[in-house]
């Protein structure tokens, strides 16, 4: 087992077009780390870059102590899954396993032996005989990754390996992958651009944009206190309101003439100055109750089931708050709405930095 | 509609049947020729069943040769057969390559090298063919299985097929193979090879008859009788200036001209649709 550990890793495309500009990392051995980002954030070209599909532009890729750059994806001891599977269509489902293995000239029965017991971890001995195109979705997604567990990687890689599946299979499919990596205690990067998947299966999530990372952190790290503004508004569902406001004070904004108190702010802002407010949709209640008020005029409510979101404007600005059903009527048109200081998140409008206690 | 459909089919059959009889209807004729002998053809109303002539009629032409002291057809059956088989392999081969080349390395020219491929589509044998003669004739090569074959397998047909079905083929499989501990040769071999097995299938086809019915071109550089295709001996047999022409020896000629290009396309087709259940990109 080893760890991945990324200095300034830079990817230049032809034409000056810079995907990943600079990024450093370090992922411990054994933990999963998630690179999550919106389509086009370079996540996807550095994991390639990892996997040694991509060359490096810049920097250096270690696994464990040793440095990659120049060593062939066959030798870098990786092993890849794909978001369209890439199983060999003609090859049968042991087969497609066993390549790997039969072109690193492992002896037939240490073969036979890890394609089994991968088979086995997998539940998908009844298909070995199979070709690829016999199989469902979840049985081809379970044959890749049998062919990256036979391999015993020191590094497993994901490249979005559940954006195919239907979102039943998606669900049961996350809590395999998460379970299969406890158990094999394998380093695993991930890439996806699901807040839920980044979210559930991360031990480290990597927040990316732009071609940079925004923020490295636990899960919850990352939810409670983001950052950036970008992350804030990327991780969580509904995404974070973000209310234009003023600094008051230390510990106090305004939003729209309202007053609202604030653990966590910065000292020494200048009262006056402009400031981002965010507040989560799932953390604002409704009630005059708090100690900080504001009003939010509904447009329309959205039914979930267990939960209802409530569209409307603070301030002239969009706002979602998350209620659980019944708690508020549904046809209520103006929503007195109380606010923990705890749950205030403030960020410089300026370089969408957080601005939060040092 | 209903009432209506069993008067379509039959018309359907109909015209079908009388399509069946203008194309069969030639080769048919050409079968019972080959079955008697030469006067009862040269009278004119030769009748429409077998005769009794078959047997000793194709051992002649296959062993022994018409009467005007040609070479038997059996040589020349080994020859067209050498020389499709050639055109057919060696295309197969060229092209296969070339196209891997051009689709999946980066090198200097690489789009260039397509093009001039590419262009190749216009000239075909006859169009290039004096310098082609000439070539050839230096080299040496004139009454050669060499010379026969080599000049017909360059060409662009092959590659631009190979290398558009080279392209529906998803990069991740060659990224895959990649991270598999698969080279360049292993990727061809392993994974390329074995899902263009229609795509050979029908390109040998398509060889093997283009092949099999050259006249042109081994006309021009065969010039001992030994080396004569089965295509340029049935044009010998008929055009004959100082004998009766030997109907019935041409016409079983030309029905054994015919019979292994069918075979390769009864053969092959059972491959084609092998590969087109079996294979999926």
């Amino acid at each position: 087992m080893a760890g991945v550990t990324l200095d300034t890793v830079r990817k230049v495309y032809t034409g000056n077009v810079e995907a990943v500009k600079g990024v450093s990392l370090g992922i411990e051995d054994g933990s999963f780390c998630v690179l999550v980002g919106p389509s086009g954030c370079g996540k996807s070209t550095l994991l390639r870059m990892i996997a040694g599909l991509e060359t490096i532009s810049g920097g250096t890729v270690k696994i464990g102590d040793r440095v990659v750059n120049q060593v062939e994806p066959a030798d870098r001891d990786i092993a890849m899954v794909f978001q369209n599977y890439a199983l060999y269509p003609h090859m049968s489902v042991y087969d497609n396993m066993a390549y790997g293995l039969k072109n690193r000239g492992t002896p037939k029965d240490e073969i036979a032996k890890r394609v089994n017991e991968a088979a086995r971890i997998l539940a998908i001995e009844p298909f070995l005989a199979r070709k690829p195109r016999a199989l469902s979705g979840g049985q081809r997604q379970r044959v890749a990754m049998g062919r990256a567990i036979v391999r015993k990687p020191q590094v497993f890689l994901f490249d979005e390996p559940l954006s195919n599946l239907d979102a039943k299979l998606r669900v049961q499919m996350r809590v395999e992958i998460k379970r299969l990596q406890r158990t094999l205690g394998v380093t695993s990067i991930y890439v996806t651009h699901d807040q839920v998947e980044a979210m559930t299966l991360s031990d480290k999530l990597v927040v990316m944009s732009g071609g940079q990372i925004e923020q490295v952190g636990t899960p919850s790290e990352v939810y409670r206190r983001p950052e950036t503004r970008f992350v804030a508004t990327f991780i969580g569902s509904p995404p974070m309101n973000i209310l234009p406001g003023q600094v008051e004070g230390p510990g106090r904004v305004s939003v729209g003439g309202q007053s609202v108190a604030v653990t966590d702010m910065r000292e020494g802002l200048t009262p006056g100055s402009a400031i981002e407010v965010g507040l989560r949709p799932e953390d604002v209640q409704a009630g005059a109750a708090g100690s900080s008020a504001l009003t939010m005029n509904v447009d329309f409510v959205e039914e979930l089931g267990a939960t209802q979101l409530f569209h409307g404007k603070v301030a002239g600005s969009e706002f979602v708050v998350q209620a659980s059903t019944g708690q508020i009527p549904a046809d209520t048109r103006q929503l007195p709405l109380s606010i923990d200081p705890a749950n205030v998140h403030l960020f410089d409008p300026q370089t969408t930095k957080r601005l939060g206690r040092t | 509609m209903v009432e209506n459909r069993r008067y379509r089919n039959l018309l359907a059959y109909l015209i079908l049947t009388i399509g069946i009889v203008i194309v069969a209807f030639p080769v048919y004729l050409a079968i019972m020729a080959s079955t008697f002998d030469a006067s009862t053809i040269i009278n004119g109303n030769m009748p429409l069943v077998p005769g009794d002539q078959a047997a000793d009629n194709y051992y002649r032409t296959l062993f022994i040769g018409g009467s005007a002291s040609r070479e038997p057809v059996g040589m020349m059956m080994f020859n067209s057969f050498v020389m499709a088989m050639g055109i057919a392999v060696g295309k197969i081969l060229i092209s296969v390559l070339s196209a891997f080349a051009v689709v999946y390395f980066r090198f200097p020219l690489r789009m260039t090298a397509f093009w001039i491929i590419f262009i190749t589509l216009m000239l075909p044998v006859e169009v290039r063919i004096y310098p082609t003669y000439k070539i050839v004739a230096d080299l040496g090569l004139l009454d050669t299985y060499t010379g026969l074959i080599l000049p017909l397998i360059a060409s662009a047909t092959g590659t631009l097929l190979f290398r558009q079905f080279f392209m529906t083929i998803p990069d991740e499989l060659l990224e895959a193979s990649k991270i598999d501990g698969a080279g360049a040769f292993r990727f061809f071999k392993d994974t390329l090879i074995p899902l263009s097995i229609t795509t050979i299938a029908a390109l040998f086809v398509i060889q093997f008859i283009y092949g099999w019915n050259q006249y042109l071109w081994p006309l021009l550089i065969t010039t001992q009788s030994s080396m004569q295709t089965i295509v340029i001996g049935i044009k010998k047999m008929i055009t004959t200036q100082d004998a009766l022409t030997e109907w019935n020896i041409a016409m079983t000629t030309a029905v054994l001209a015919m019979v292994p290009p069918v075979l390769v396309v009864i053969f092959m087709q059972r491959l084609f649709v092998k590969g087109l259940v079996e294979t999926e990109k």
